[in-house]
């Protein structure tokens, strides 16, 4: 998978919880909950999203390697079949 | 023959739209039978009939905007209406035929949520109701022009899109578009409904606030533990937790799960346990669980998943709506350390949580640094005093340091 193809899985997965939510738009480095005002459950919707999507499993204890974007793409393009 | 009428699905609704009729004359229905949608300044809401018998005559056609308690609809019953322990009318004046009633059976398996938009370029504001229609009609939202405040697209643009994009219809047109109801802007409603149940809140109601904090570590000690070995689908949050440990200090100190009506106190046996769940475009609404006390921490996180989704759908049902006997709000995910609440009328007691966070703790003589939960009691002083609200808390306290499956 390319991370241009992860992107767009990502986008389309916060799509689903924040639809107004513009990945463009959004410094890379930005805290991805606080930015778009996701909470708790929504965050899990999301993770389950990608789990699914992407079949990576997500444990707990990686959420903190989760925040931004950026973490996000690294996390899974190491971790992506 | 028995009337269905315009429920008050809330304290603080006067009128409501029926927007669609789920059922037709001849058909036969049971108690509990979602008949009709209901559009209120809190979105759609799926109305349930109770009482079983045959659909006898719609009197209101869809999208007609009528007053609370007015007759919709004649059913034939079958026998004489089931009387409903525990059920208690929420709005004074004309008796609603549909009363709320507590349903003992799990909410069922969560609707899927309509497909959003693609991101564009702009920061879309939806209503609920304009987002399942969009849904329904296969419009795309982000080609969606928004006519409401802030460009919130609300369900007149979603109709004129779809009608739009409709190419010359086909002979006798089978979606025409739905008759569009005299509603106000979605969100000035939702605004109005808040400010009038919190108007009455703090004008009837004597409040009294009670404060302790909670060290979590057990309790988030043992999420960690068991989370780990969970499938991320089944995972718990810590709200969950604190839903579970809630309930059953209700049922330590009942007196806070109930009704004042009439100068009186009624108790409820039952928790039906409102949580406040804010939405995206602004608002909030705090549907029931029903049963709260009842349910293992994983169908608590079920209920959690299935009310969530389908308040952002904009799905609840009219028991939902009613028959919360307590409120739970919970803002942890904010940077809010302390929640000092509104009591939603005429419930007696609202439960704040704040954020979990590491504060410095003494115990033993030792100072430590621990997860540190504030929740607060707001309660109705015509209700309880503050011995009870006390009780409440320091139950809540015991019963997150107990936690388990």
């Amino acid at each position: 998978m390319t991370e241009a193809q992860l992107r767009e899985v990502i986008s389309k997965t916060l799509g689903q919880i924040a639809p107004e939510a513009d990945l463009t738009q959004l410094p890379p480095e930005a805290d991805l909950r606080q930015a778009l005002d996701i909470d708790s459950f929504d965050h899990l919707q999301f993770l389950i999203g990608l789990h699914e999507a992407l079949g990576v499993e997500i444990p707990e204890a990686d959420y903190g390697q989760l925040v931004t974007l950026a973490d996000i793409v690294r996390y899974l393009m190491a971790r992506v079949p | 023959m028995a009337e269905f009428r315009m429920p008050s699905l809330g304290a603080d609704m006067e009128a409501g739209t029926l927007v669609e009729w789920r059922v037709r004359p001849g058909d036969h229905v049971q108690r509990g039978d979602i008949i009709a949608d209901v559009e209120t300044d809190k979105g759609i809401i799926e109305v349930e009939v109770f009482e079983a018998g045959v659909v006898e005559q719609m009197l209101v056609q869809p999208g007609t905007h009528v007053p609370v308690g007015t007759v919709l609809a004649l059913l034939r019953t079958d026998g004489a209406a089931v009387a409903t322990p525990g059920s208690v009318p929420l709005a004074p004046g004309p008796a609603p035929a549909v009363v709320s009633v507590p349903s003992a059976s799990t909410p069922s398996a969560s609707r899927p949520v309509a497909p959003a938009p693609a991101a564009t370029g702009r920061r879309v504001r939806v209503s609920p109701l304009a987002r399942r229609l969009a849904a329904e009609l296969h419009v795309d939202l982000s080609t969606v022009q928004g006519s409401g405040p802030e460009g919130a697209i609300e369900r007149a643009d979603v109709e004129r899109a779809a009608a739009m994009a409709q190419p010359t219809p086909p002979a006798p047109a089978p979606a025409a578009p739905r008759p569009s109801p005299a509603v106000p802007a979605f969100q000035a409603g939702m605004r109005r409904a808040i400010a009038a149940a919190m108007s009455r809140a703090n004008r009837e109601i004597p409040h009294y606030y009670l404060q302790t904090r909670i060290d979590m570590s057990r309790a988030l000690h043992w999420l960690e533990v068991e989370n780990q070995r969970r499938a991320i689908k089944d995972r718990l949050l810590p709200a969950v937790l604190i839903i579970k440990a809630v309930a059953r200090a209700l049922g330590e100190v009942p007196a806070l799960n109930g009704y004042w009506i009439e100068d009186t106190l009624q108790l409820q046996e039952a928790v039906h346990l409102g949580f406040a769940i804010a939405l995206r475009q602004g608002g909030l609404v705090a549907p029931a669980m029903h049963h709260a006390d009842l349910k293992s921490l994983d169908e608590l996180m079920q209920a959690l998943r299935d009310l969530i989704t389908r308040v952002r759908a904009g799905r609840l049902r009219s028991s939902e709506m009613t028959d919360a006997t307590v409120t739970l709000t919970h803002l942890g995910d904010l940077g809010v350390e302390t929640v000092y609440g509104v009591i939603y009328p005429p419930q007696v007691a609202l439960i704040g949580c704040g954020k979990i966070l590491e504060q410095p703790w003494a115990e033993h003589g030792m100072l430590g640094v621990r997860p540190v939960l504030t929740a607060t009691l707001a309660a109705d002083h015509r209700a309880t005093d503050g011995h009870q609200g006390a009780r409440f808390l320091e139950a809540l306290n015991h019963f997150l340091q107990e936690v388990g499956p």
